[in-house]
């Protein structure tokens, strides 16, 4: 296959089109067994991806399943197969094209595997489910190719890892399949590439014309940023201006809060009321729908969003993207910023605003990077092992298999490439016996080997329970927001901040203000009489951390004699820190005591990124205790962490020592909530929690068990386990970020400069406006408890009892 | 060991922080819902495999409440066992440790919903028992007079905590789960409200038992939390 077909040359022809080079490319690399195509948004990279498909079915000659196509998005699904509609039509070609979600109707999907269609359109969840089945091998006997879109953003998380995982059994169904990735600019094109491919095969890449270089420039307004905080409130009048000058505008936010807060202060000040949308995770699929539809039809001139409207849907006349905060990640800010002219060959456009004054230092350096084409972000790291167990539990249900079969298999898999067997025996050991070293489940296993060597589940109906738990996207626990008297629901809380809210209290959801009345049947019901300040809801989700390259320029910058792109207040400001104090090094420690307010302050300007520094914070707070110095609290940013108690550092150097912070941390680590929160989520994922049960109680004794209770039983009498193992190296790399620390006390090795002053210095002094300090608990939490109770009891007039 | 002294029914009653309640005058000690044997029955019936090491977490707390107390008599209230499968499936070490705490006292095991009928493990089997002017049984039933049960697995939640809970009122007290792997329900639920239609008093269990009123009223409408969050005075 080289040329494109007359009949569809014509259709090209008829439509005014030529062939973009990189779909002719497509075509005639149609028989690699894997290709990465890496092209900017619009450039027509979904139809490249199918061209060789659609070519091939042409004839009619191929019966079932031929081409299945991943996406990380159900919406994405049901819009290419939109799109692939107006050319399979109007050329006439005998394909049958159907998608396959959670959204698709049990009827259908039975439909599906009895008689699939030519091209299929799935997600990973959706398709790990399919070779769940014991059919699969039939329905999947003759595909050819799978396209995996948006692959930069499946890789980013488990969901590529199990996906890539299903690819490793489809090709063991049909050996000789095709794979093919389409992905946005990414840093390390080949490192994606070998996660596509077969290992250890090759993965031949193709590049589109990346087109103009995009026009991206920070904000600038009359009014200065504040000294701390996210909100970016300053900025409204000077947004509003600029949605007033163009046509459609994506205005991007760090954090759903975040979203939540700007938009509502945003409608305050919008006089011309315009009418502009929000659009984030939390929010209903109706309320999300009617932003979609009213966005396809150009009737909004913003919309207010977060990182869900980052992947490849059609949205149509963008012409501006304001990416409100620091971007703390210069890929998203390029992927963000491609939204805008989702047109081929026309410059995106975009702006940055920063939301306090560090982070115009991390606003110029981010434009830099960008302009630079300079992509940062965290290698990927080994196959995840939580989603192997899974894979082996998919597997089974599947029917008998052979455990050197499954190993061989699951290696082709570029991120397990170099999985062991010892440690593949472990994780099939904790799925068939839960892998316990103390006591054995020798009556009740979950999988069993038969005497020909297979295994496969001791009781076949527990495929139910499994296929319903099947997923590597782990939800925090929401509970639904409802008006009251209506069906219909706004969106989801967090169920820990429902918790918090009492009658009468407000909050923001889906920017407007409403009244928490109660609680019925686990749904929030609320009105709209809002007399109140409203609180901001909390969601869950991690905050993503500065990346090691985006500090580093940062501090470089900061370090160089030419801050011509800073703003002069700015400018002025590490001037008067260089005069006052030092300014941070990449190589040095600066750490600044000064008392405050009759308390101790110590400011560590590390730059090792919010999860690191609080880490950080963490684990010298439990060591200044340990030392006597008292400390009362403390908070972290992306750059520094300050700390306050009620005595002096004087000697910081001993307590940055590597020896100490990891003997610290081997400590701390263990009864942390950081812990207990990615044990349950790895547990979720390996199997020994369920998430889904057929028949779900509305109210009632917890059917589920709580896995910290499970987590504090095994670390008590199983230290050793599996599941705590892949919990501990996942906590130190992501929430924990260990890493960074241990980069951070690379490049300083040992090089502490202490700067005693007699008041905070300019960069530690909006370090004292920022929120989310973090008191140090100890025996507080029970007192506190206490306090309460005896008030309770007061107030009851029963306190004599 | 931090404990709570209450009065119930004209007697002089302890809460203990692992949820065990101890009647000093009287030498015994009363513990509900144990579920030994929980995770047996779950990988069983669910093909779930828990960390099976519940049976161990529970009988090394209730050793150490036994120890301290020095208890004559052991009460457990129902639900000992998950069901009698799981009593049956208990491995020789745990049962030579159940052994080993029954040495030297009275053992009462009342039966439950999950236990109905004898385990099969010595001690005396009964459906309810009077002690003391109290009856304990493992349901609460609706009839007055004073009354020690479980069943129910109270928790209730004071500021950011949820905690196991004893309740309890003029002639009715609930005891906790004792169990390791064992939920709760909320002392507010329209079930436990029902039971408790005038004032009533939670006893939170945890490091320091903590006495506090379930406000009434509030606990008809089904709200999540009946208690104010946390907040400094001023």
């Amino acid at each position: 296959m080289s040329a494109l077909p007359p009949r569809f040359a014509d259709w090209f022809a008829s439509k005014g089109w030529t062939i973009h080079p990189h779909q002719a490319d497509m075509l005639a690399r149609a028989d690699a067994p894997s290709l990465m195509l890496i092209a900017p948004t619009g450039g027509g990279k979904t139809l490249a991806g199918f061209l060789p498909t659609l070519a091939e079915l042409a004839d009619g000659g191929h019966e079932g399943l031929h081409t299945l196509y991943v996406s990380p998005l159900k919406a994405l699904a049901a819009d290419i197969r939109r799109n692939l509609r107006t050319p399979v039509e109007e050329m006439g070609l005998p394909i049958r094209i159907e998608d396959r979600t959670g959204d698709t109707s049990a009827h259908a999907k039975r439909r599906q595997r009895a008689d699939p269609p030519h091209i299929l359109l799935t997600t990973p969840e959706s398709l790990a489910l399919l070779i769940s089945y014991e059919d699969a091998p039939r329905m999947f006997a003759g595909l050819q190719r799978v396209i995996v879109d948006e692959i930069h953003a499946l890789a980013e998380s488990k969901r590529g890892d199990q996906l890539m995982l299903a690819l490793s059994r489809l090709e063991a169904l049909a050996p000789g399949l095709r794979r093919v990735g389409l992905s946005a600019t990414v840093e390390d094109p080949a490192g994606l590439a070998a996660q596509l491919a077969k290992a250890p095969d090759p993965c031949e890449i193709l590049y589109a014309d990346p087109g103009p270089p995009p026009d991206i420039s920070m904000l600038v307004t009359e009014e200065r940023p504040p000294w701390a905080g996210g909100g970016a409130a300053y900025a409204i009048p000077a947004v509003l201006e600029e949605v007033k000058r163009h046509t459609t505008t994506l205005i991007f936010h760090n954090t759903r809060a975040q979203a939540e807060i700007f938009f509502h202060r945003l409608w305050l000040e919008n006089e011309d009321a315009l009418p502009i949308g929000i659009h984030h995770g939390s929010l209903s699929r109706v309320a999300r729908d009617r932003v979609e539809a009213a966005m396809l039809a150009g009737e909004l001139r913003a919309i207010v969003c977060t990182g869900t409207l980052d992947l490849g849907i059609d949205w149509g006349d963008v012409d501006l993207v304001i990416q409100i905060g620091a971007p703390k990640n210069v890929k998203k800010l390029v992927q963000r910023i491609g939204r805008a002219n989702h047109r081929y060959n026309a410059p995106s456009k975009a702006l940055i605003v920063p939301a306090n004054r560090f982070e115009v230092i991390e606003c110029v350096a981010a434009l830099e990077a960008a302009r630079a084409g300079e992509l940062d972000g965290e290698p990927r790291g080994r196959g995840p092992q939580d989603v192997l167990c899974q894979h082996i539990l998919i597997r089974a249900c599947a029917g008998p298999f052979l455990a050197d079969d499954l190993y061989a298999e699951v290696r082709t898999a570029g991120a397990y490439a170099d999985l062991t067997r010892a440690e593949f025996d472990d994780c099939l050991a904790f799925v068939a016996t839960g892998g316990y070293a103390l006591r054995a489940y020798d009556r009740w296993q979950r999988l069993k080997q038969g005497p020909d060597g297979t295994w496969s589940l001791r009781d076949p109906r527990a495929t139910t329970r499994i296929r319903m738990n099947l997923g590597t996207i782990i939800d925090y626990d929401n509970v639904d927001v409802r008006m009251r008297g209506s069906r219909q629901m706004l969106g989801e809380i967090e169920e820990g901040f429902a918790a918090t809210l009492h009658p009468g209290e407000t909050f923001l959801i889906g920017g407007q203000v409403v009244r928490y009345e109660g609680l019925k049947e686990m749904i929030v019901e609320v009105s709209r009489r809002a007399d109140k300040e409203p609180r901001v809801a909390t969601y869950g989700g991690t905050k993503f951390s500065t990346t090691t390259e985006l500090q580093h320029r940062i501090l470089a910058l900061i370090n160089s004699d030419d801050w011509s792109d800073l703003p002069e207040h700015v400018r002025d400001w590490l001037w008067l820190q260089q005069d006052r104090s030092q300014m941070p090094q990449a190589d040095r420690i600066l750490v600044e005591s000064f008392p405050f307010e009759g308390r101790a302050h110590t400011c560590l300007h590390t730059f090792a990124g919010r999860n690191a520094q609080q880490t950080l914070g963490l684990l010298l707070t439990h060591r200044m205790e340990q030392a006597g110095l008292h400390p009362l609290g403390f908070v972290a940013t992306d750059y520094a962490t300050l700390i306050w108690g009620l005595d002096e550092v004087t000697d910081p150097a001993p307590l940055l020592s590597r020896e100490d912070l990891t003997d610290g941390l081997e400590t701390w680590l263990s009864g942390n909530a950081v812990m207990k929160r990615t044990f349950r989520n790895v547990g979720i994922i390996a199997g020994l929690i369920e998430r889904n049960l057929p028949q779900l109680k509305k109210s009632g004794r917890q059917a589920t068990f709580s896995s910290d209770i499970l987590y504090d039983t095994l670390h008590k009498y199983d230290p050793d386990h599996l599941l705590l193992r892949i919990t501990r190296d996942e906590a130190l790399r992501g929430l924990v970020s260990f890493g960074r620390i241990e980069e951070m006390l690379g490049r300083t090795a040992g090089r502490v400069d202490h700067v005693r002053l007699e008041g905070p210095s300019p960069l530690a002094a909006p370090m004292l406006l920022e929120r989310g300090r973090v008191p140090i608990e100890g025996a507080g939490r029970q007192r506190l408890m206490e306090v309460e109770a005896d008030r309770l009891l007061r107030e009851s007039g029963l306190g004599a009892l | 060991m931090n404990t709570l002294d209450f009065p119930f029914a004209g007697r002089t009653l302890t809460a203990l922080p692992s949820g065990a309640l101890w009647d000093r005058a009287a030498g015994w000690l009363c513990v509900s819902d144990l579920h030994l044997g929980k995770s047996d029955r779950v990988a069983r019936r669910l093909g779930l495999m828990l960390p099976p090491y519940e049976v161990a977490e529970t009988l090394d707390r209730l050793a150490a409440d036994l120890a301290a107390t020095d208890a004559r008599t052991l009460i457990c209230l129902g639900d000992s066992f998950d069901d009698l499968a799981a009593a049956e499936a208990l491995d020789e070490t745990d049962r030579l440790r159940l052994l080993g705490l029954q040495a030297g006292r009275r053992w009462i095991w009342i039966e439950g919903n999950h236990d109905p009928g004898p385990s099969g493990l010595s001690g005396e089997h009964r459906a309810e028992l009077s002690v003391d002017g109290l009856t304990f049984r493992h349901i609460a039933t609706p009839a007055a007079g004073p009354e020690v049960s479980g069943h129910y697995h109270p928790k209730h939640r004071v500021g950011p905590e949820s905690r196991p809970a004893f309740l309890f009122d003029a002639d009715r007290l609930i005891l906790p789960a004792y169990g390791t792997y064992t939920g709760g329900l909320r002392a507010t639920c329209a079930e436990l409200s029902a039971l408790f239609p005038g004032p009533s008093f939670a006893i939170l269990t945890g490091p320091r038992p903590v006495l506090v009123p379930v406000t009434a009223g509030t606990a008809r409408r089904q709200h999540p939390p009946r208690v104010r969050p946390l907040r400094r005075a001023g």
